[in-house]
């Protein structure tokens, strides 16, 4: 586990989290993920006021909230990608984030790719391993500018499962995918989580993929948490069905839509 | 309805137009195509008043041979085509004997001083040449290259280097070639030493800020997913900075002929420079020329050196369409 605590965002050349990084041993049964009290502000806009969350061992946790509303300024603090202006972020050593974009470097083949934060021997067996996960075995020696939208985003999903991460961070890694390939993407995420025992935190606008994939949806409001959803559904059920609208509905409404107008979709 | 002779456009217009929201909007066309009888003028406006593009496949892409025997050349045809039109120019009397040689008179003074030059055969000034400009490049570019990568990677390295650097890369060549011939002597060594200088700086400069180019967003990938620093440093900021680092290359390449000029033709007494201040004090105008021509053969290879390099070195780039030579 490693701690962030607040300081002034170094240069890019140095890995955010430099000094105030405190290894604590693992105590079983600590959840993965602790945030007490955390303050983030950019200029005189507070994004953060105060916020704490826990997420427990492979919990497979949705953020929701609307633009603004601080869900990636939260993702990158869990990252340890920024820091906190005031509280404590507890995460574990063994993270892994999902951005966006791939953010595959074009120069490197597609299984380099992979294994780019990992080391030791048999570096590329490691890569095919994980890519045949995501069923791209067959493209691990492809320049990523000749993968398709949704191969480039499975190359980066892993990328951050290669190395057992006790935490997964996802930053609405679906957003800039067509329908059909990103229900296929919902599908292999929900896969790679019964395989890999990690937890999970995944940040969206699509309330419809937080219903399908959440254990809990979490709704950030003023920067703190407005509202909590345990989801415990099966997979029919998250698909069809009262209970199903009725949780989408409630969301919509955290999220500030009438629900009137927007219950026929 | 009625149709009018003309086929303008209002003639289209039903007299009664379908009713909006209608669910058979379709029946509404369908009622209007059979009241039109007159059908082909109806397509006419329609064809009048939207342009229209077709995409097909492209006609199989030539081959090797085919593109070679449509540009036999590439980048060397129009090259070729001004030293045509130099000789004609010549033969008929355009270009005076006193201010200009014709290429074939510059072929044999060349032809001539490679059997019977003197003091030194055109084939010893090459050599000299380019040896002084490949070592000065050598010694240029290690030092431009390493000075570069330690700036581009730490403030502290920045503030060694950059002072300097912008310091020199602002003195022009000519002042500084006193003060080198004063320290390394009037051999060999304050040549070079001009050389390296004039190599070095577009190669520290291109280099260093290709490093600090890199796309912040990669750097950030690589730390997040537990990448070393000698991991980031050698697989995402040196291969993302050498497009840029190419590009230092070939100024450095070009900059060396020039900084060789300048050293030769000061205190020399064998390379190409030389040779054109031979030519000069003699008045020989087709030896002066033969020294430009060779200056400009160098110069072509080092950018053909450098395509060669792009393309080996960035195969994962999408290669550019319609590249020559």
């Amino acid at each position: 586990m490693s701690t962030l605590t607040s300081s002034a965002a170094d240069h890019i050349l140095k890995p955010a989290a430099g000094p105030n990084v405190a290894t604590v041993a693992a105590v079983p049964g600590t959840p993965p993920v602790r945030v007490r009290g955390v303050v983030r502000r950019f200029g005189d806009r507070t994004v953060l006021d105060g916020l704490d969350l826990d997420i427990a061992p492979s919990e497979f946790v949705i953020l929701l909230g609307q633009s603004g509303s601080g869900k990636s300024t939260l993702l990158r603090l869990l990252g340890g990608l920024d820091l906190p202006d005031a509280g404590r972020v507890t995460v574990p050593r063994q993270r892994a984030i999902v951005f966006q974009a791939d953010r595959l470097l074009p120069w490197q083949r597609v299984w380099r790719n992979v294994t780019i934060g990992t080391s030791g021997r048999d570096a590329k067996a490691t890569a095919l391993k994980v890519l045949d996960e995501v069923g791209l075995r067959d493209r691990a020696d492809a320049w990523p500018r000749t993968l398709s939208g949704g191969e480039a985003q499975r190359v980066a999903l892993a990328r951050a499962l290669v190395s057992d991460p006790h935490l997964v961070l996802l930053d609405e890694p679906f957003a800039a995918l067509d329908a059909l390939t990103r229900l296929r993407m919902h599908d292999l995420v929900r896969g790679l989580r019964a395989k890999h025992d990690a937890a999970m935190l995944l940040v969206t606008h699509d309330v419809d993929e937080a219903i399908v994939l959440a254990d809990r949806v979490i709704v950030l409001r003023d920067g703190r948490i407005g509202a909590e959803f345990p989801v415990r559904l099966s997979v029919e059920e998250r698909s069809h069905g009262t209970a199903r609208d009725h949780l989408r509905a409630r969301l919509l409404a955290e999220l500030g839509l009438d629900v009137a107008k927007t219950a026929g979709h | 309805m009625t149709t009018t002779d003309t086929g303008a456009v209002p003639a289209t217009v039903p007299a009664s137009p379908p009713t909006v929201g209608d669910p058979a909007r379709g029946g509404a066309f369908g009622a209007l195509a059979a009241e039109n009888s007159d059908a082909p003028e109806n397509s006419d406006i329609f064809e009048n008043s939207v342009a229209f593009e077709t995409f097909e496949a492209a006609p199989p892409r030539a081959g090797r041979l085919a593109r070679r025997l449509r540009s036999p050349l590439g980048i060397y045809t129009v090259p070729l085509a001004l030293l045509i039109l130099w000789q004609v120019a010549s033969w008929r009397g355009w270009l005076s004997p006193n201010v200009s040689a014709s290429p074939i008179e510059v072929g044999r003074a060349a032809v001539h001083l490679w059997q019977v030059g003197t003091p030194s055969t055109l084939g010893e000034d090459l050599r000299v040449s380019l040896l002084r400009a490949l070592t000065g490049l050598l010694v240029g570019g290690a030092i431009g290259a390493a000075a570069a990568t330690a700036a581009g990677l730490s403030r502290l390295g920045e503030q060694l280097f950059n002072g300097p650097v912008q310091i020199l890369a602002t003195v022009p060549f000519l002042a500084l070639l006193p003060v080198m011939i004063m320290w390394f002597g009037i051999g060999d060594a304050s040549k070079i030493a001009l050389i390296s200088i004039s190599a070095g700086i577009p190669i520290y400069v291109n280099l260093f800020n290709a490093i600090r180019g890199v796309d912040a967003r990669l750097v950030e990938m690589a730390t997040a997913a537990g990448a070393s620093r000698w991991r980031l440093i050698t697989r995402v900021l040196l291969p993302g900075a050498l497009p840029g680092a190419l590009v230092g290359f070939r100024f450095a390449l070009a900059y060396s002929v020039l900084g060789l000029v300048v050293a030769e033709q000061i205190n020399a007494d064998s390379g190409i420079g030389f040779m054109i201040g031979q030519a000069q004090s003699y008045n020989r105008i087709d030896e002066m020329f033969l020294g430009l021509v060779l200056y400009a053969i160098l110069g072509l290879s080092a950018d053909q050196i450098v395509r060669l390099l792009e393309r080996l070195l960035l195969t994962w780039r999408p290669q550019g369409k319609g590249a020559a030579a």
